[in-house]
């Protein structure tokens, strides 16, 4: 009897889960936690387009010489930030509560692999991002004239600055998530900078108005090339004249957006704790 | 003790941890034999819960040597969290979740989990597999926390005071459940400060106060090394009752038989209760 446990434990070991296919049922699982609790999913959807709808609606002068109007201009910033709001804001607080109600702990006790646990989270940022964005550029179409991309290049733009911003925003997210010293903390901690980074990224406030300091700032952050690259995607080319470099720079925000990506995983790696600091 | 380490699922030597100024844990040396349900027993604070969060592999020690199924678990692998089931003291499961999903799903973390549907029916939650976790009682949600413990088919099992806000009845209840692990051959580790339940599930125990272990052995061994006295007591003929503290308490009677002429009344011998030495060990007896 033990002599046949023992063996077929050994089997046991090499037959241990793959991550990839766990990986996929943990995003499922994920998702059907987000998405039970109705509350949760109005008010994420809800918030950009919210906004979306005062800003463009308070603000719907043309732009001298650029052939758009205000609205227009917050059709694709308001997608990025929907987009870092799915990913940064959402994965910052829900993993800091998950780590403070000891989730991660238990978790952390089984053998799944901690990569699965953060497939996840990818899982759920994606369809939750994308829908996010689905819905504002419904809103954007139909009420604030913005165009969608005639041709394939423009969609595949829209699909690396997607992919890349949400990716850099949800590694951020994670590593924030480290930083409040409980789960209450946690929305202060997470959302204050995600206020500001709005304001200096040209979301609320058009880049040309801000003053150059913050708009230096807000460089070094994913959210203003993010808010660049979408108004390259969706604003007709007069719009040009309103960027910084009188040019979309889409070599640049793929620099800068990779590097957020391979700098935040490189942060969560050595910064991601699956307890709380007390608890060590 | 003639036994190995090869047949011992925990062994620790010198085990220590301090938090500030506190000596949690001042010097444990545990020997757990595979197959067997241990027992330790300690009032609050005493240093059970720092015990098993170490061998766990959940906390960092200061001193001393661990080893649980053969590995230190400060540096272990996903086949040894496998073999090692968890039931922490403060656990939290996902709310949004049913205890079927939720069951199911963590049986998917292990190489060759139990059925998921048979576990639920071990902790006795048939009736609320296909409930929300946030629709549970505190009683309920405990079966659940034993349910992902033992999903994975452990080798050794750590409960760290399972039983804590149980009503009675679902404590007997939780009592045939750990018999029925402990009798599938799983290695069963329970911190309690309930002392009838160490008692009743353990078939050894350590008695645990301020970090150290006060005693150590069967709960028979335990009684009889720590309570040689016995108390006789009888009924003189003018009806004045009579106690005497005895380490000897054949020959009190030997000699009562001699001065009564058949009947002692009212006479009666007890040993201390396990209970009683447990709050001597503990240093409780004051509260008594």
């Amino acid at each position: 009897m033990t002599t046949t446990a023992v063996a077929t434990r050994k089997t046991a070991e090499e037959r241990l889960p793959r991550a990839w296919n766990l990986g996929l049922h943990q995003g499922a699982l994920e998702l059907r936690q987000f998405f039970r609790q109705r509350e949760q999913v109005v008010f994420t959807f809800a918030f950009p387009i919210v906004f979306l709808f005062l800003f463009a609606s308070i603000f719907s002068d043309d732009v001298q010489g650029a052939g758009i109007t205000a609205s227009q201009l917050y059709v694709p910033a308001m997608i990025a930030a929907g987009i870092m709001s799915t990913s940064f804001q959402s994965l910052g607080i829900s993993i800091a509560i998950e780590r403070d109600e000891k989730v991660l702990r238990r978790l952390r006790g089984t053998p799944m692999p901690p990569s699965v646990y953060f497939l996840g989270k990818i899982w759920l940022v994606l369809v939750t991002g994308g829908l996010e964005t689905i819905a504002l550029l419904i809103v954007g179409t139909v009420f604030y004239d913005v165009d969608l991309p005639g041709d394939a290049a423009g969609w595949l733009t829209f699909g690396w600055v997607f992919l890349l911003g949400l990716t850099g925003c949800a590694l951020l997210g994670i590593a924030i998530s480290s930083v409040p010293k409980s789960g209450r903390s946690a929305t202060s901690v997470v959302v204050l900078p995600f206020l500001v980074l709005q304001f200096i990224s040209g979301v609320y406030i058009a880049i040309d108005t801000l003053p150059e300091w913050m708009l230096n700032l807000g460089a070094l952050f994913p959210l203003k090339w993010m808010c660049q690259g979408l108004r390259g995607v969706f604003l007709p080319e007069s719009a040009k004249v309103l960027e910084v470099a009188d040019s979309w720079e889409y070599g640049r925000i793929a620099l800068v957006l990779g590097a957020w990506c391979i700098g935040g995983l490189l942060l969560c790696l050595g910064t991601f704790r699956w307890k709380n600091r007390r608890d060590s | 003790m003639t036994t190995t380490t090869a047949e011992l699922a925990v062994r620790t030597a010198g085990l220590r941890k301090r938090y500030g100024d506190i000596d949690a844990v001042a010097g444990i040396d545990l020997a757990i034999r595979t197959g067997e349900v241990f027992g330790l027993l300690g009032p609050n604070g005493a240093g059970k819960s720092t015990t098993v969060e170490i061998l766990q592999g959940h906390r960092t020690r200061d001193a001393g040597d661990v080893e649980v199924l053969g590995s230190d678990p400060a540096s272990t692998s996903r086949a040894w969290r496998a073999k090692v089931g968890i039931v922490w003291q403060d656990e939290s499961a996902p709310a949004e979740l049913t205890v079927r999903e939720t069951v199911g799903h963590f049986a998917r973390y292990y190489p060759r989990p139990r059925d998921p549907d048979e576990v639920i029916a071990l902790v006795g939650l048939e009736e609320k597999a296909g409930s929300r976790i946030k629709a549970l009682s505190g009683g309920q949600r405990r079966r659940l926390d034993v349910a992902l413990g033992v999903i994975g088919g452990p080798e050794l099992l750590l409960l760290d005071e399972p039983t804590t806000g149980f009503d009675p009845a679902a404590r007997r209840q939780f009592w045939s459940l750990i018999r029925q692990l402990a009798a599938e051959g799983t290695t069963i580790l329970l911190t309690t400060h309930y002392l009838e339940e160490a008692e009743a599930l353990a078939d050894r125990l350590a008695i645990i106060a301020n970090g150290r272990i006060a005693a150590e052995g069967t709960p028979v061994d335990l009684r009889r090394a720590h309570s040689s006295e016995a108390t006789v007591e009888w009924t003189e003929a003018d009806g004045s009752p009579r106690t005497e503290h005895t380490q000897t308490p054949t020959r009190t009677v030997a000699e009562l038989i001699g001065r009564f002429d058949g009947e002692i009344p009212g006479l009666r011998i007890s040993r201390p209760t396990l209970e009683d030495v447990y709050l001597r060990l503990t240093g409780q007896e004051s509260v008594r």
